[in-house]
């Protein structure tokens, strides 16, 4: 039986040649996704911002009649509706502002929702009520710190360890992989508008592990190989361990993209930008694997000597033993 | 490497079979199907976002209980010293800014009236504690300030209390396994699976339920209360219902009611006159003599019956009321007529809560998530099946066989735990089966290239999972680290991804690499293969 082979035995693929017109092209891409997050804004949910969203499904509708709600929705008087479809054409959320006044009166909002969703219940017979987020400012300013706090540690502690297992300087590679992976997966946000809400800060954290993978197996076979091959010079080694590498990295990467497809066309659509941005992840994180992480070592200068344990002292004494007998 | 002792593989089957059996009954109740009664059934519970239900936090105001404190100890105060002797006189009491402070009309009895209050001023137990500090400042004035040990311990009672009666009047409502935590200094956390409106949770909730009844001051002008000016003793009260009451407020004395907590039964009923839904209330025993002493000394005289700060009614007492029982109306309807019954009959909460956070699904959505999650999943294996097993050919089929284990492993965990499956987590089960095949990939693919090298089969392979092995236990640390840190701080359906995600990669090392080892070893043993096809 002949078995797939997606990449020939014995590659020797010249990546790092083209280090620093990628790396500028990284730079660029990371400098474009923080303009777009920073101009255009993330498309923050109640999560963030506070506020109320409401899912309703049309169960005999193609589509979602998203004028006429924003009309009716609009004409209650608590301010304009933001009304977004999510996954299939019939299914829409509303977001609102809390009214004035509910942060010391909590049953306003309550009596908002209902007032929402009996118009639209009225007025709509297939409507069919999904859920209800209800979210105070002080809460969601709360929940924006602690995903801070946790995307924060989570690069941070990824790092130590890296630094811990490898050098220092695999430490900072590997942080500023993450940082572009994470900037990169922001800028689509930007880009798209997905809403932005709690689960894709999970998302972002579960990428900053899963993204890392690929890093970590190439930094294995580098360490590996610096061990090995003490006078090749640093680019052509790096070169000859993303090479090595380089079938598992192609087939690892597919294994995940298929399942996670699978989970994009297939799954359950509230979570789709929270697979979006893991599927998006993966894929930045194997290109940064390769050409933030890896060429990095070369201008922190990495060199064999990295790797080469310094003599401990019994290890001294048992060599001059050695010499003088 | 071929040595793999009779008892290892034994413990090895016995793992991988005793966790997968514990997934055996959450697998029959996705299915439809009955799982035999007389088995123990560990199930995976699912999350509110797939199995419906509320989310709500609420939340006090500490400041509230402080308050409340300042309230007790003045009066405490006035009526240690009223029954001093000889004689002191107190003036000028004020409780602001968190301190309550009066005047000593003597300055030499102030080592006397310090020694008075001594006995208010330590904390409960036998801890030593200092709930107020006493200062006297300008020779004849008193300064009580409330130290923080005594305001904490006082807002954790509070708040013990609080999620005892929030849970009491869940409990009224039958749903089932509601879960109610306290969070933080002054959170309550509220989940209840399966609830179809969430409003009528949220009203009972938001409702402090602070019963009194109060002597109407007759002396106030209407105009003076409409001023918001109240006579010397007598504070101004708004009218819950001013159109149907006719006034706004009334003004009310603040001494000398009672509180209405001292109740064994409270119960809508209808009024006998004019079949307005009202409700009622019996008071026990020692509430009972203090309501027919109030009622027996104010006969011919109105007292307001006051709810949460708001007046509900503020009948005539036409006669002294010593059954220790009465009715309370106030313009009710059926509902919320039980609501407050229910309420009175918990008991008020110490402090107002508010819903600061709600998050409310339907059952409909969650079970077409589960659906449409099962179908990814069902898709995704076994397209990724198809491309590792014309990879890796017969150490695919391992890597597959292994791929079922972990599934079952997890779930079988899952249920053990009694861990909650929520919608990312679906996600995460997702993911973790795609992630699960890289240790595979990273060992098969190092097992070609000894093989390239020109290393003998045994050689190869065992070099291929040794070598393999330093990148796994790497990739999945940080895989752990991102995870730990999403545990500790998401909130609940990314606590459950969080979860799925570390057994997933607990499992996912073990089936992955230790599972496939053993079955390449046996086979290796067997078939002594003069080459491998990989």
């Amino acid at each position: 039986m002949k078995l797939l082979k997606l990449v020939p035995d014995n590659t020797n693929i010249h990546f790092l040649k083209w280090r620093i017109p990628f790396y500028v092209i990284s730079l660029v891409l990371m400098a474009a996704s923080w303009g777009l997050v920073l101009t255009k804004g993330l498309n923050l949910g109640v999560d963030f911002i506070g506020g109320q969203m409401i899912r309703v499904t049309f169960e005999r509708s193609a589509a979602a009649p998203v004028a006429v709600l924003r009309n009716e929705v609009g004409a209650l008087g608590f301010g304009e509706p933001v009304i977004q479809q999510f996954g299939r054409p019939n299914q829409i959320s509303i977001r609102m502002k809390l009214p004035h006044g509910s942060e010391g009166n909590a049953g306003l909002a309550d009596a908002m929702t209902r007032k929402i969703t009996t118009e639209i219940k009225a007025r709509h017979a297939d409507a069919r009520v999904d859920g209800v987020d209800s979210v105070s400012g002080k809460v969601s300013k709360e929940l924006g710190w602690t995903a801070f706090q946790a995307l924060g540690f989570a690069a941070l502690a990824i790092a130590a360890y890296i630094w811990v297992r490898f050098e220092w300087q695999f430490g900072i590679g590997a942080l500023l992989s993450l940082v572009h992976d994470v900037s990169l997966t922001l800028g689509m946000f930007a880009l798209t508008q997905l809403e932005f809400d709690l689960s894709i800060v999970a998302s972002l954290l579960t990428l900053m592990g899963y993204s890392l993978n690929d890093t970590i197996v190439v930094y294995d076979r580098i360490r590996e190989n610096l061990k090995k091959f003490r006078r090749m010079p640093i680019p052509e080694l790096l070169d000859l361990s993303v090479n090595e590498t380089l079938s598992r990295t192609i087939v690892t990467s597919l294994s995940m993209l298929i399942t996670l497809v699978a989970l994009l066309l297939l799954g359950p659509k509230v979570i789709f930008g929270f697979t979006a941005a893991i599927t998006l992840g993966i894929f930045v994180g194997t290109y940064s694997s390769i050409y933030m992480a890896a060429p990095i070592l070369i201008w922190l200068k990495v060199t064999s000597g990295s790797f080469v344990p310094t003599e401990s002292e019994m290890d001294r004494q048992e060599r001059l033993a050695r010499e003088r007998s | 490497m071929l040595d793999f002792p009779r008892w290892k593989q034994i413990w090895f089957w016995f793992l991988t079979l005793a966790a997968g059996a514990a997934a055996l009954p959450s697998l029959f109740e996705l299915g439809n199907a009955r799982w035999p009664a007389m088995l123990p059934n560990p199930v995976i519970h699912l999350g509110l976002d797939l199995a419906g239900g509320s989310h709500i936090l609420l939340e006090a105001d500490p400041s509230q209980v402080t308050r409340q404190r300042l309230d007790t100890m003045e009066e405490s105060v006035r009526s240690k010293v009223r029954l001093a002797n000889p004689v002191i006189r107190i003036g000028d009491i004020s409780s602001r800014d968190g301190k309550l402070t009066f005047m000593l009309d003597d300055p030499t009895k102030v080592d006397a009236v310090r020694e008075l209050l001594l006995p208010l001023t330590s904390g409960v137990g036998l801890t030593g504690q200092r709930d107020w500090d006493i200062q006297v400042v300008d020779g004849s004035r008193f300064v009580m300030t409330p130290t923080k040990e005594g305001i904490d311990l006082a807002v954790t009672q509070a708040m013990d209390t609080a999620t005892e009666v929030v849970r009491k009047r869940i409990d009224s409502l039958g749903t089932r396994e509601p879960t109610i935590i306290r969070q933080g200094a002054d959170r309550i956390v509220v989940q209840v699976p399966g609830l179809k409106d969430p409003s009528a949770l949220k009203s009972l909730l938001g409702q402090t339920a602070k019963l009194e009844f109060r002597l109407v001051d007759t002396t106030a002008s209407p105009t003076d209360i409409a001023q918001g000016i109240a006579p010397p003793g007598s504070q101004i009260v708004p009218y819950a219902n001013p159109t149907k009451s006719g006034v706004a407020a009334i003004a009310v004395k603040r001494l000398g009611g009672i509180k209405g907590d001292q109740l064994t039964n409270a119960q809508q009923t209808n009024d006998q006159r004019n079949n307005e839904p009202v409700v009622s209330i019996t008071f026990d025993q020692q509430g009972g003599a203090k309501f027919a002493k109030l009622t027996t000394e104010n006969v011919n005289r109105p007292f307001a019956i006051i709810l949460d700060g708001k007046v509900l009614s503020a009948p005539n007492i036409n006669e002294p009321i010593i059954g220790g029982s009465a009715q309370i109306s106030g313009g009710f309807t059926v509902e919320s007529a039980n609501q407050l019954a229910i309420s009175l009959r918990s008991g008020a909460l110490p402090v107002d809560l508010k819903v600061v956070e709600e998050r409310s699904v339907g059952p409909d959505l969650g079970a077409d998530s589960i659906k449409k999650g099962m179908i990814a999943m069902l898709v995704g294996t076994i397209a990724l099946m198809t491309f590792i097993l014309v990879t890796y050919g017969r150490f695919g089929v391992y890597a597959c066989i292994a791929l079922v284990f972990n599934v079952m492993m997890i779930l079988g965990i899952m249920a053990m735990f009694g861990t909650t499956l929520t919608l990312p987590g679906i996600a995460g089960f997702v993911l973790t089966i795609g992630a699960a095949v890289d240790a595979n990939v990273l060992i098969y693919e190092r097992i070609r290239e000894e093989r390239a090298r020109g290393r003998r089969v045994m050689q190869a392979v065992e070099m291929g999972y040794k070598e393999a092995s330093r990148a796994i236990f790497d990739a999945n640390i940080t895989n752990v680290i991102a995870a730990v840190l999403m545990f500790l701080f998401g909130t609940g359906p990314i606590k459950g991804f969080a979860v799925v995600l570390v057994i997933g990669i607990a499992t996912s090392v073990f089936t992955a690499v230790s599972l496939t080892r053993m079955w390449v070893v046996n086979w290796l043993r067997k078939a002594r293969p003069a080459d491998l096809v990989i």
